[in-house]
This record gives C-alpha cells, sequence and structure tokens, in this order.
C-alpha cells in the first residue's frame, strides 16, 4: 500500500507526518532541527529518501541539511551562498539603490531526475543552483543579471525568490517568482531569463503595463500540462495558458482575491484550490472562516470547502510555501497555518481534519508520495 | 589547549556536548581560535563569521576573561589566560528575538 510523508517546515523546527494511503492515522515525527526557522524542506523526486531542508536563524544564519533516509538522519552539507561578480544594487522600500545582500534561503528544488542537483531560492532574490547534493552552490546570475534587478523592490517579507517550478516536458524551462519583482522564465536551462508578467494589474504601480514589480505570492502548474501557470498575486488569482507570455484575472466569485498559496489537482489540471485571506492589511480568513476554495473550471467559478475547517473566530494566515497535494487517487491535500495546524483532505478538499494541532508557525508544507 | 565555549544550538549543530577543545598553532586571536573552530567542525562554517567578510554575525558576541572583546580587531591577541587554557573563549548569542 502506498504511503505519503509530510514535510512540514515551522518557525521553531522540522515535523515529518507519516500516514499509509487512507491518511487517516498519522505518526508525527520531530522536531529535528528545534528552534530554528524551517522555512523549506522537500525530497527528491528522483530518489525520495534523499531530502533537503532550509535551516535558518537570526544568530548563526543559513544552513542547509541533507537526508538520505527519509528524514531520519541529517547532515550539514554547504552554506556558502556568494553571488555571482559584483552583486550591484536593487531598489530599498524608499526606492534608494540597496545593495544585493544574501539573507536566507526560502525554498528549494531538487531535480526532477538527479538527486544531486538542487536548487535554491534565495532573499535578496537569485537563484543558485548545487550539482553535488549541496555541498557546493553556483548562482545561476543569468537572473539578477538580464536587466531588471536594479528595479527590483522587495514585498513586506523581504526580496525573496520563493517559487521555482521546473518544467516535467522540457527541463530547459522553469519558471520562478520573486516579490515583489514578478515572474520569470527561462528556455535555457537558466543561463538566460525574462520577466512574464503581461497582464500583471498591481495598483501600486503607476505603469499598468509595467514589466516587473509585481508582487507575486505563488505560481503552481499541472504536470500534465505545464504551459498552463496558476499565480496567487498579492491581489488577484492569475491564469496563463501560453507558459506565462500572457495572463488573465480569474479571480470571480472569491470572496477576496488576496491570499498567498495556490495549487492545482494532481489528476485534474482545470481544479485549482486557494486560501482567500481578508486583505494585505489583515492577513487573515475573512469573517473568522478558514475556507478554501476551489475552482474545477480553471478558475473564476469558485467553491468554499469548509467541512472539518474552523468556521468562527479563526484567524491564522496561510503562507505561500504551505499547501501541496499528493498523488493517489483521490487526490490528497494539504496545508498549514500560522497558528500551528496542519490540515489534510484525503477526497481533494470535500473533509478536512487537522492532522496536527498545536505546532509552532508553519511556514511550508511538502508531500512526498511513497511506494 | 583552547578551550571554547559555544552557545546551545551550535553544540548540538558540532555534536559535542560540552566545551570545545581546541588546538592553536601561533599566536591566540579571535581569528586563529576561529579558524582552528571551523577547521575542526567544518559545519559551524558560516554560522559565526560570515564565510566571505569574516565578518563576526550580529547577533553574536565574544567574551574573554569577563570582557567583550567583539569589537577588538580579530588579530589581537587575546588573554594569556584564555591562550594558556585557563580560561574559555565565550561564543555567545545576544538575547533578542522569541
Amino acid at each position: 500500500m502506498s504511503k505519503v510523508r509530510l514535510l512540514v517546515g515551522t518557525r521553531k523546527g522540522a515535523f515529518i507526518l507519516s500516514s499509509d494511503g487512507k491518511r487517516e492515522k498519522w505518526d508525527i515525527n520531530g522536531p529535528h532541527f528545534a528552534g530554528w526557522e524551517m522555512y523549506h524542506l522537500k525530497g527528491s523526486p528522483a530518489e525520495p529518501n534523499r531530502l533537503y531542508a532550509s535551516q535558518s536563524s537570526g544568530w548563526f544564519g543559513q544552513l542547509i541539511q541533507r537526508s538520505s533516509d527519509g528524514g531520519r538522519t541529517w547532515e550539514p552539507v554547504g552554506n556558502k551562498f556568494v553571488y555571482d561578480g559584483v552583486p550591484g544594487t536593487h531598489q530599498w522600500y524608499d526606492g534608494t539603490p540597496h545593495p544585493w545582500e544574501f539573507k536566507r534561503v526560502w525554498h528549494l528544488e531538487p531535480s526532477l531526475t538527479d538527486p544531486d542537483t538542487v536548487y535554491a531560492g534565495v532573499e535578496d532574490a537569485a537563484l543558485f543552483r548545487s550539482t553535488d547534493g549541496g555541498q557546493t552552490w553556483q548562482e545561476l546570475a543569468g537572473l539578477r543579471g538580464h536587466g531588471t534587478g536594479p528595479r527590483w523592490q522587495p514585498g513586506a517579507g523581504g526580496l525573496c525568490l520563493h517559487t521555482i517550478l521546473i518544467d516535467p516536458t522540457n527541463h530547459q524551462r522553469m519558471f520562478i517568482a520573486i516579490s515583489a519583482a514578478g515572474a520569470f522564465r527561462t528556455d535555457d536551462a537558466g543561463k538566460t531569463w525574462r520577466p512574464i508578467n503581461r497582464g500583471l494589474k498591481s495598483q501600486y504601480i503607476p505603469d499598468p503595463n509595467a514589466e516587473v514589480g509585481h508582487c507575486v505570492h505563488r505560481i503552481s502548474l499541472h504536470r500534465s500540462r505545464p504551459s498552463v501557470l496558476f499565480m496567487q498575486k498579492h491581489w488577484d488569482v492569475m491564469r496563463s495558458d501560453d507558459s506565462g507570455d500572457s495572463w488573465q484575472e480569474v479571480s470571480g466569485n472569491l470572496p477576496t482575491d488576496f491570499g498567498f498559496p495556490i495549487e492545482v489537482h494532481a489528476h485534474e489540471p482545470e481544479t485549482v484550490y486557494v486560501v482567500p485571506i481578508k486583505s494585505d492589511s489583515e492577513h487573515f480568513p475573512p469573517d473568522g472562516k478558514l475556507r478554501v476554495y476551489r475552482s474545477r473550471t480553471g478558475g473564476n467559478e469558485w467553491e468554499p470547502l469548509t467541512k472539518g475547517l474552523p468556521q468562527s473566530n479563526c484567524y491564522v494566515n496561510v503562507l505561500r510555501d504551505a499547501t501541496a497535494v499528493d498523488s493517489l487517487d483521490k487526490c490528497g491535500i494539504y496545508f498549514g497555518t500560522t497558528g500551528g495546524q496542519v490540515y489534510a483532505s484525503a477526497d481533494a478538499g470535500d473533509n478536512w481534519t487537522a492532522v496536527a494541532r498545536d505546532l509552532p508557525a508553519v511556514l511550508s508544507v511538502e508531500v512526498q508520495t511513497l511506494p | 589547549m583552547i578551550r571554547v565555549v559555544l552557545p546551545a544550538h551550535l553544540r548540538t549543530l558540532a555534536q559535542v556536548g560540552g566545551d570545545v577543545e581546541i588546538e592553536v598553532e601561533g599566536n591566540v586571536t579571535q581569528r586563529s581560535v576561529l579558524n582552528a573552530l571551523e577547521a575542526r567542525f567544518p559545519m559551524l562554517r558560516g554560522t559565526i563569521r560570515d564565510q566571505v567578510t569574516q565578518q563576526r554575525r550580529p547577533f553574536l558576541r565574544f567574551f574573554a576573561c569577563s570582557e567583550d572583546v567583539s569589537h577588538e580587531p580579530p588579530d589581537t591577541p587575546l588573554p594569556d589566560a584564555v591562550a594558556s587554557g585557563l580560561e574559555p573563549f565565550f561564543i555567545i548569542g545576544a538575547i533578542a528575538g522569541g
């Protein structure tokens, strides 16, 4: 029978939750790296027991941890992230030039085929790659160097590269997203990049056709149809049918189109999930009701999913890397909250159960479907 | 033999239970102590000082013989009591955050 493993990063350590394919009973293992901020953990699709984890602290900086046994044991690997050449400047919040400074790794994305190759999205925004299992890191400098970098400006959470998507049908193509610069695409395995933000409207940018400056919170795609992208922007839920060359709004009947994560069903490319949040100044669900919204039409028409989720006095947030879907049938969907709950649905969102209730604030959730 | 006291999180990371004892060749300074410490415990690289600039991480402090030596130049000799192993070299995390 299949198994499922959740990799949960929190403000004070990492937790590994395991269940069989029924996804009814869960074992919680942790905390790993107790007391450290665990921004993200992810397993290699090519070798599922190979895990990578981003461990950081305001005191001690950034570490990268690697496991070869599914998270039972870990070893620290390379943590030297040095920008290529003279780093130059981006814009600070007040519009003045500010030197690029490495702060932390937000997201780790292992290669789809090689367990020793892994990408790291960092703050201040840049993309790094390791081809030796995380021992050494090299910047893919064509991203920062393509021309718009000096105009990038941090969002409230920092100038972070938080999303890395590898096209499963064409490994030369990758998508990344940066708050608050926007989305970018490479078609040559990271050598050159271009902004893909046409159609995004951001009221805080005077130029309606601005090439960069958009606060993209998350992008998602379905592996069978990677030219279709879904985006949760600061405000607005967006869709692209041409690999990001153009975007259309699909917020439709959502109660609010502010939010952080966006996820696509494992087997239904037109089924999409978001978690609406009241506003950018009130980072909690509207009306104190924690609702996941599902569209079965690729956007515009959304239904609330509430069974098993708190429907009163709930004021948690769900961060951008804190949702995941497994590949079982029926598709499982998972999310973690800033209140320390991890919710799971084994039926594509129809019914939810809290599989952990009192963890530290959840920063990220990934899921592995294991044989 | 130089004794070094690490913050709890770095003891866990280095997989040591208490004070660390290290051999330092030549002058005993902040730099030579940290070089020897990182050579013996490579996982500590970058956690105490920046790997490129060698600057002390801002929320850490260095103490020797009850004195805060954090702002001393890194090649200034540490007190004889530290160099002889009588007193430890303290690496201390600032009280900050939550």
